[in-house]
């Protein structure tokens, strides 16, 4: 238990010892050999902390120096040539909105016959039917067994409504339903969040294309405004196609790369 | 006077109606007079040219309470619902007399440049064009092949801005490295050494005007670094540094009364005197960076002793006095006129030479301004913004004339036509796009380019229109 700063006092009163600043140099001296005498003895757990705040003190101390090496030396001028030259009146500007760029130049080659594309996944695993749809049982006494629950990722459009359930076979979901997906742009290698607009085909079969069903290597239809894209003509291009890269079912999310 | 009373009394009494005839500044043309209502712009025409006593015939256009009269004043009344007792203010500008066609077509796609092309500009006398790029050089072209011309190299960094002397034997160049090259457009080659003194990149570029001394010798520069330099070619140094603002420096412009504008990000605009250095006026009122300036004179500064009838001069004397007539005949007597765009979404209508104090704040964008322009005639004002539109303003009051919506991505640059007719706007959308100022239309839609383009201009003499950016080519369009 402290009793109160005594020492301080004292010192304030008589000053200090006289021999106080020739012990506390002698103790500083001793200290390394101390500590390198602990640091073979020490065993186990206590060797192992020991050495691991050793370790981050030395690094630190040599992040210390380097800094201030580095300002004691002369930095070079940065006087490379960069590429993506931009106007004056742009250099200040943010870069946030230039990393979104996605630059026209590269060409948006496009492939569009009936709907062959050359897609990242050309082939998908077959999902069956009962892995993607589970029998609901109805009925007072849950003896009709006509309706089905869709298992998988689903996206619904903003429109719609649902039927009474009478005359709804198929139910999708609302923990499954999704409205946006992380998109990838293959050349440029940044990804962004965008919202689907449609699906455009569900390699298992037209049903589930018309069903709205997301599994891994859909086509899905995003919307591309926000990137700034433009047809030669002036136009923005709004909707793009995206393949579907993941199991959106078991990670919650929708990941896609942009056909281009 | 005569020929209204003529009119008058073949009208005779009844539907007449009291006008006064106004100058755009508001100076009423003789006492008012009583028009007969179906009097139309070729009669108003006639008695302005009467009024003003002109020897040949010149063409007006005819404002009432900033609305254009296309039709007979009786109509125009009966639409307004505007009362015959009042007396009927009716503005009159004149309009140029030439006529620029609107370009309609591609002529030619010159590749050449290896990186973004960041600026363009065409001499002031139409006959050679010259463009600064990311590849570090500034290139010539041949107008009449279309091909390029020389490849000046010299630069070690991106050419960020290019400008000719109004009396079109220097090109400037200045880089992202902070230096200045001086170009024979004549040979291609760079005279002297590279000017230094910049540390930062240099960000505009402004010539003295040719009636102030001609041949033309200074030049101002401004730069990131916070200092605007003037230059003299023939001495190849720097004659005097502008120091004062604590940032970059955005933009610079020589005016015609011998005044140097500095615009910078720290909200302020400096007003320098060319003599000395020294700080004449501090113009404060922007919120944030200011972007742009454009002075009421500054078509007739850049193109110099150069118009439309495409004259061409032996002696300098001979210059200065055509470049004087022009100006002053361009200025009229009103003061020169300063608009500022910014980064709080608004510009500032100045009158640098009278007073301190904003004449007009003009409002209505919902984005930065980017670039402001005057037109040649100094009647109108158009301002270019990130929020996809390019609005046009009275160059006089500032008032606000009409918004020009069509672009789908950010608007950097814009450029008048010399009749002060079209207006060209380029956008970050990869389009060019013509706007007609008397119908407040789109024009002309110029798609091509297959990227982002940074900068346009189109020729004094209205034949062509340059533009280039980030796919690295120049494009040249005609009608």
């Amino acid at each position: 238990m402290p009793q109160g700063d005594h020492i301080d006092l004292h010192r304030k009163r008589h000053g200090y010892r006289l021999d106080h600043f020739e012990r506390k140099r002698k103790k500083e001296a001793r200290e390394v050999h101390k500590r390198s005498a602990f640091a073979q003895k020490a065993l186990g757990i206590k060797g192992k902390m020991f050495a691991k705040k050793r370790y981050s003190e030395k690094a630190l101390m040599k992040k210390t120096l380097a800094m201030h090496e580095e300002s004691s030396t002369r930095r070079k001028v940065d006087d490379q040539v960069h590429d993506g030259a931009i106007p004056a009146y742009l250099l200040d500007r943010d870069t946030t909105t230039r990393a979104k760029v996605l630059s026209n130049t590269i060409k948006q080659k496009r492939k569009e016959k009936a709907g062959k594309w050359e897609v990242p996944l050309p082939k998908v695993r077959p999902v069956a039917e009962d892995e993607m749809f589970r029998v609901i049982r109805s009925g007072k006494r849950k003896s009709k067994q006509w309706k089905r629950m869709v298992t998988k990722v689903t996206f619904v459009g903003p429109g719609f409504t649902r039927k009474p359930p009478k005359y709804e076979r198929f139910i999708r979901p609302m923990g499954l339903r999704f409205t946006k997906a992380h998109v990838t742009h293959p050349e440029l290698k940044c990804t962004f969040n965008l919202e689907i607009i449609g699906i455009k085909k569900n390699p298992n079969g037209p049903m589930y294309t018309s069903l709205g069903v997301v599994t891994k290597g859909t086509i899905i239809e995003v919307n591309v405004s926000e990137l700034g894209l433009v047809t030669p003509a002036g136009k923005v291009v709004w909707g793009k196609y995206a393949q579907v890269t993941n199991n959106p079912e078991n990670d919650g999310c929708i990941n896609a790369v942009l056909l281009v | 006077m005569e020929a209204v009373e003529v009119q008058g009394s073949e009208m005779g009494s009844g539907n007449n109606v009291m006008c006064l005839l106004t100058d755009p500044e508001g100076e009423p043309l003789g006492s008012s007079l009583y028009l007969p209502q179906n009097v139309g712009p070729p009669q108003l025409q006639e008695i302005v040219n009467k009024l003003l006593n002109n020897e040949e015939r010149l063409p007006y256009a005819f404002y009432i309470s900033d609305q254009e009269l296309v039709g007979q004043l009786g109509t125009y009344l009966q639409k307004n619902k505007v009362s015959v007792e009042k007396v009927l203010r009716i503005v009159y500008q004149p309009q140029a007399i030439f006529r620029i066609r609107p370009v309609n077509r591609c002529s030619a796609t010159i590749a050449g440049h290896t990186e973004a092309v960041l600026s363009v500009a065409f001499s002031p006398d139409s006959r050679s064009l010259a463009s600064g790029s990311g590849d570090t050089t500034v290139r010539l072209w041949d107008l009449n092949t279309q091909t390029p011309l020389f490849t000046c190299s010299g630069h070690k960094n991106w050419v960020l801005s290019i400008a000719w002397s109004p009396d079109g034997k220097y090109l400037v160049s200045g880089s992202k490295a902070g230096e200045l090259i001086v170009w024979d457009p004549q040979s291609g080659r760079q005279f002297g050494n590279p000017l230094t003194g910049h540390k930062k990149w240099i960000t505009g570029i402004s010539w003295e005007p040719v009636h102030l001394q001609a041949p033309c010798r200074r030049f101002v520069s401004s730069s990131k670094d916070g200092d605007a330099r003037v230059w003299d070619v023939s001495l190849r140094k720097c004659v005097m540094c502008l120091t004062g603002h604590t940032l970059a420096v955005t933009c610079v412009k020589w005016g015609g009364d011998g005044m140097i504008y500095t615009s910078s990000q720290d909200c302020t605009i400096k007003v320098w005197e060319t003599t000395q250095g020294k700080l004449i006026r501090e113009l404060k009122g922007h919120g944030h960076w200011v972007n742009s300036l454009a002075l009421s004179t500054e078509y007739t500064l850049r193109t110099g002793p150069y118009d439309h009838t495409g004259k061409t001069y032996s002696s300098p004397e001979e210059m200065k006095a055509a470049a004087l007539a022009r100006y002053n005949k361009m200025k009229g007597n009103a003061p020169e006129r300063l608009v500022s765009g910014s980064d709080d979404f608004t510009m500032i209508l100045w009158e640098p030479s009278v007073s301190k104090h904003p004449k007009a704040r003009l409002t209505g964008h919902q984005q930065l301004v980017n670039h402001v322009y005057f037109s040649p005639d100094g009647q109108w004002l158009a301002s270019a913004s990130f929020d996809k539109s390019v609005k046009l303003w009275n160059g006089i009051t500032g008032k606000f004339v009409v918004s020009f919506r069509g672009h789908v991505g950010p608007v950097y640059q814009i450029s008048w036509s010399a009749d002060s007719r079209l207006l060209l706007s380029g956008s970050k959308d990869s389009t060019l796009k013509v706007w007609d100022i008397r119908t407040h239309k789109l024009k002309q839609d110029l798609p091509g380019h297959a990227d982002e383009v940074f900068a346009v201009d189109w020729s004094p003499d209205g034949e062509k229109v340059a533009s280039g950016g980030k796919d690295r080519v120049l494009k040249l369009w005609m009608n």
